[in-house]
């Protein structure tokens, strides 16, 4: 529980057409190389076609559990031909954490996840689970350091029936409050938003790249000095 | 000496199976129910071996009723289908289960759905099937008969020729058929041919 308040923070919202998931990358030096592998995209997974995840703790052993979700989704698939649905493939990582709590001789693993995804039957949905292998589903969550700064932000600004659009604003104003810094920059943001292609009936998975990244934030900081300014008068 | 076979409606699927239970020469009984429900919208049409054909599909229709209460939700026909696809290619190569089976099943959804699969595992989702010498006689019929839009009546009638032809034309064939049917209402029994 520890390392998790340390780590980057990430916030997750569920808007009525997908989910959004945004990341804090606490590693930024301009000594390293921004596109190696495990850099460039830090904390933000895809698990299968339909889910994703974006991972708070220690990263080794997010790896690990990362490797067993994708593994737990393929078998599934090979198995009925179908997806796995999306709360039984939390479900089974959350029982997997569980196992680590309760026998001696190893230490629990030390990620808190949150996932997005979708399915058939309960269509687009957002889970939380942490070390404990406590899990549950929310409209809108974070976790990571400030984690409760950010849930408090969410608790005043979250409405019912966000568009994507909108849901993306917030993740990204959000996150803005639990970092340190004033100014949000691309290289310290990730950002991911799972909707789906109704024509093609697939599920879209798209990660912002830097200059994605750029408008968007920048219009964020911009409404954010707005405000500021509106409460100084 | 088993005969299955199912046709797939518009909007239901129907199956027929005899009733005869034999072994080796002596028909034992000519009450058996070959046609067992997995679910409320699903059923199982099992030939073969006596008692593999019992043993696997308890084995199946425990796992699929295990799957609901664990996940809350009912698996689907095609995942039905497949998951009994993987367990039978699973045994193949262990402990084989001489089983053919068709599996039929309406999905909120999905509609009606057919499949056929024989002991090696093999899985094809039709829209008429059969299996043992019996289809043989009706699978030609079927084909000619068959088109997209048909009702159930036109399905039943369809049915009862093909048996008429396995009684006239079949050597060793089995003198009691039962026809189920499967709709979004759930499933029912029409009756004997």
């Amino acid at each position: 529980m520890e390392a998790i308040s340390n780590a980057g923070s990430c916030v997750g919202i569920l808007a009525k057409d997908g989910v959004v998931l945004a990341a804090e990358k606490r590693i930024t030096s301009k000594l390293l190389d921004s596109q190696a592998v495990g850099v460039r995209r830090e904390k933000m997974y895809r698990l299968d076609d339909h889910i994703a995840c974006a991972v708070a703790g220690i990263t080794a052993d997010a790896n690990i559990l990362v490797n067993s979700c994708r593994l737990a989704a393929q078998r599934y698939l090979f198995t009925y031909q179908e997806p796995m649905p999306v709360d039984q493939l939390v479900r089974q990582l959350c029982d997997t954490k569980q196992g680590y709590t309760q026998y001696g001789g190893l230490r629990p693993f030390g990620v808190s996840l949150l996932y997005a995804g979708w399915d058939k039957e309960r269509g687009f949905q957002l889970y939380q689970s942490d070390p404990s292998g406590n899990y549950g589903g929310w409209k809108a969550t974070a976790i990571g350091a400030n984690h409760q700064a950010a849930t408090n932000v969410l608790q005043g600004d979250f409405k019912d029936d966000l568009s994507l659009e909108e849901a993306i604003k917030l993740v990204v104003k959000v996150l803005s409050k639990t970092m340190d810094s004033t100014t949000l920059s691309p290289d310290k943001v990730e950002l991911a938003t799972l909707s789906r292609d109704e024509d093609a009936g697939q599920v879209v998975y798209r990660v912002y790249e830097p200059s994605e990244l750029k408008p968007v934030l920048e219009a964020v900081n911009e409404e954010m000095t707005k405000e500021k300014e509106k409460e100084k008068k | 000496m088993d005969f299955l076979c199912g046709i797939r409606g518009k909007d239901f699927v129907l199956v027929c199976s005899d009733t005869s239970a034999v072994q080796s020469i002596v028909t034992m009984k000519q009450d058996e129910d070959k046609l067992v429900p997995v679910d409320s919208h699903k059923l199982f049409a099992i030939s073969g071996e006596a008692g593999d054909r019992v043993n696997f599909s308890e084995y199946i229709i425990a796992n699929v009723r295990l799957y609901a209460l664990r996940n809350g939700q009912q698996l689907s026909t095609k995942a039905v289908a497949n998951f009994t696809r993987s367990e039978l290619a699973t045994a193949l190569r262990k402990s084989p289960y001489h089983t053919n089976l068709l599996m039929a099943g309406f999905d909120e959804g999905v509609g009606p759905s057919l499949y056929w699969c024989d002991y090696l595992a093999t899985l094809h989702h039709m829209n008429i099937c059969g299996t043992g010498y019996g289809s043989y006689f009706v699978l030609s019929m079927f084909d000619k008969l068959w088109h997209p839009n048909l009702t159930e009546a036109e399905a039943l009638e369809m049915m009862r020729k093909g048996v008429e032809e396995v009684k006239s034309r079949l050597v060793v064939a089995p003198p009691k058929y039962l026809v189920k049917v499967i709709d979004a209402k759930g499933i029912r029994t029409l009756g004997e041919l």
